[in-house]
């Protein structure tokens, strides 16, 4: 299977990425070279092969239900690029000057 | 301080008898750092007076004997949080990442009174096996700086082997620990999955990380395994299972032990020197007493298709909380909320960390599941199965760390598959979750070679006492980068 730019350009979106022409360009040979690569999995015979997720023996680890210290606000927002008044500043969520 | 004639007891000997005051060796470290590291770029960002300050304390209250690890400078690769340090991963999405907290592995090195000299380069989020992809820095092999360390943990290894500082902590997702640890000629393990908590690793492939140290001798290693292991209730995945001291038992006989090489680890794509390397190294255990067969892991082959299917699809995940909006870069010139995670992300992350996030999205995606994520798993289980089989009748597997010695600096960074095959004999350990560890068993060309032990679940035991003997019974590790030499 040979990926196309339009499909690159449809996962960017869905991974919240964006890209030049050009970088879309490199990223589409890029893809398509390591799908290529991968594909070679297509060989092995897996029917009825469960599926490994995680190689832990632990299900449903359970902690005591203990109230404990939370960490303070200004803790919290110290890596926040923009905050006022303890509250993160973000842009509109729909920017309304774009709206017919 | 002369790190290539020291090791970590004889530094806790001098630091107890007040020989050498925890000031003088942490001094004397930065100073190491000062000379070499112009050369080497292992470094990304040093905790100078932070890590002053606590030695003059230490030296206050003193070194006690029974704390081989108390007064001891480390390097800490840039992935693992360290309140009020600066942790990037080695990203410019976290430039400025100021931690509030520290991982568990850091609580419990500062509770055994170690000291922070400063955070060391990395491939960008872990992301490569180069250290090239760093957003920062390039880092240079200790034995021949027109090398890769290695990577991801290339600064982590690269410091240790030009004898900047005794140990450090690394993080290995595919080979991450193990490959610059071959490349640098020294010791360094990934344990079992589960056997070191997680917590506050910034996260890769989560199935797959795991912390551990990196080390010029076994013993080294061992002390600082036992510091950092343990379950940990932040961590769900970590294990309970008893921890052993993994020091006690180093010195055991390995006679009678059963050791398998897979046929597939010594093939046509490993170089000639380094497959020559393993066959002394095979002769070696079996005058040791250890008895040595070939087996076989047929699925071995697939392990850098499903790797990179699996580990990209976790990464995928894990990375969409750089949003730019809690932490991290947020990038200017923003008309909406949409615009600030497209243009954070685009900006913040490098091309390595994109290409990685684009193939997990895309494994993920409806209409590709099936083929791609769905198949890596049942594929990744065959790998499982076929090691348990092995270990069903075998104590050790062993083989070869990476296919070839340290790669030239430039040479593969545009051509991502033949950076990934660089992994092809790593990978399928942490596939299966199973302890591994690279040793120095040779050189070719000036360049060191390492060999690979894989154990079984939980028995680092046996990795680390076939280790001790291989290093008694060879001058391999003996041996020190001419750079190290001359000041």
């Amino acid at each position: 299977m040979a990926i196309s730019a339009s499909e690159v350009k449809h996962v960017a979106s869905l991974a919240k990425l964006a890209f030049t022409d050009e970088e879309l360009q490199k990223f589409t040979g890029q893809m398509d070279d390591i799908i290529g690569m991968v594909q070679q999995l297509s060989e092995v015979d897996t029917e009825g092969v469960t599926v490994t997720t995680h190689v832990t023996d632990a299900i449903g680890v359970m902690r005591e239900d203990v109230a404990v210290t939370g960490t303070a606000r200004e803790e919290l927002m110290k890596n926040v690029p923009q905050h006022q008044d303890g509250y993160i500043k973000v842009p509109a969520i729909i920017d309304e000057s774009e709206e017919a | 301080m002369d790190y290539f004639k020291q090791d970590l007891a004889s530094l806790h000997n001098l630091l107890v008898k007040k020989e050498l005051s925890v000031s003088d060796l942490t001094n004397a470290t930065f100073d190491n750092i000062e000379k070499r590291d112009r050369k080497i770029g292992a470094f990304l960002n040093l905790n100078k007076e932070e890590a002053l300050k606590k030695a003059a304390k230490l030296d206050e209250i003193g070194i006690s004997a029974d704390n081989i690890l108390a007064g001891i400078p480390l390097g800490i690769k840039d992935n693992i949080v360290t309140k009020n340090l600066v942790t990037t991963a080695a990203s410019k999405m976290l430039e400025n990442f100021n931690p509030i907290y520290d991982a568990t592995v850091m609580e419990k090195l500062n509770a055994l009174q170690t000291i922070t000299v400063g955070k060391t380069n990395m491939d960008e989020f872990a992301m490569g096996g180069s250290t090239e992809s760093s957003a920062f820095k390039l880092t240079k092999n200790a034995w021949n700086q027109t090398k890769v360390p290695g990577g991801s943990s290339g600064g982590s290894a690269a410091a240790v082997a030009s004898g900047e500082v005794i140990a450090t902590l690394g993080s290995d997702t595919g080979g991450s620990i193990r490959q610059p640890a071959a490349y640098n000629g020294i010791v360094g393990v990934k344990p079992t999955y589960g056997r070191v908590s997680r917590y506050g690793l910034i996260a890769f492939a989560s199935s797959l990380d795991q912390i551990g140290p990196l080390t010029r001798n076994v013993k080294d290693n061992a002390i600082m395994l036992n510091a950092i292991s343990g379950m940990d209730p932040r961590d769900s995945t970590s294990s309970n299972q008893a921890v052993p001291d993994f020091v006690a038992k180093l010195d055991g006989d390995i006679k009678g032990m059963k050791i398998a090489v897979p046929t597939e680890y010594m093939g046509e794509g490993v170089a000639p020197e380094i497959r020559a390397a393993i066959k002394q190294a095979i002769t070696t255990f079996e005058k040791l007493g250890a008895t040595v067969d070939e087996v076989s892991l047929p699925h071995s082959k697939y392990g850098v298709p499903v790797y990179y299917i699996i580990a990209s699809s976790e990464a995928s995940s894990n990375l969409q909380r750089f949003d730019g909006i809690r932490y991290g870069h947020r990038a200017n010139d923003v008309r909406n909320l949409e615009d600030v995670y497209v243009k954070s992300r685009s900006e913040g992350f490098g091309d390595e960390v994109k290409r990685r996030i684009m193939l997990g999205t895309f494994s993920l995606s409806a209409g590709t599941y099936d083929a791609f994520f769905k198949k890596a798993a049942q594929v990744r289980t065959l790998i499982c199965q076929d090691f348990a089989n092995v270990f069903s009748d075998y104590d050790l597997i062993l083989g070869p760390t990476s296919p070839t010695t340290a790669f030239g600096i430039g040479e593969d960074i545009n051509d991502p598959i033949t950076m990934y095959m660089n992994d092809i004999l790593t990978i399928p350990v942490n596939l299966a979750g199973l302890p591994g560890m690279s040793l120095p068993a040779g050189f070719a060309d000036g360049l060191p070679i390492g060999m690979q032990l894989i154990a079984n679940r939980f028995d680092e035991e046996t990795m680390y006492r076939a280790g001790y003997a291989f290093e008694q019974a060879t001058d391999f590790h003996k041996e020190i980068p001419t750079f190290g030499g001359q000041d």
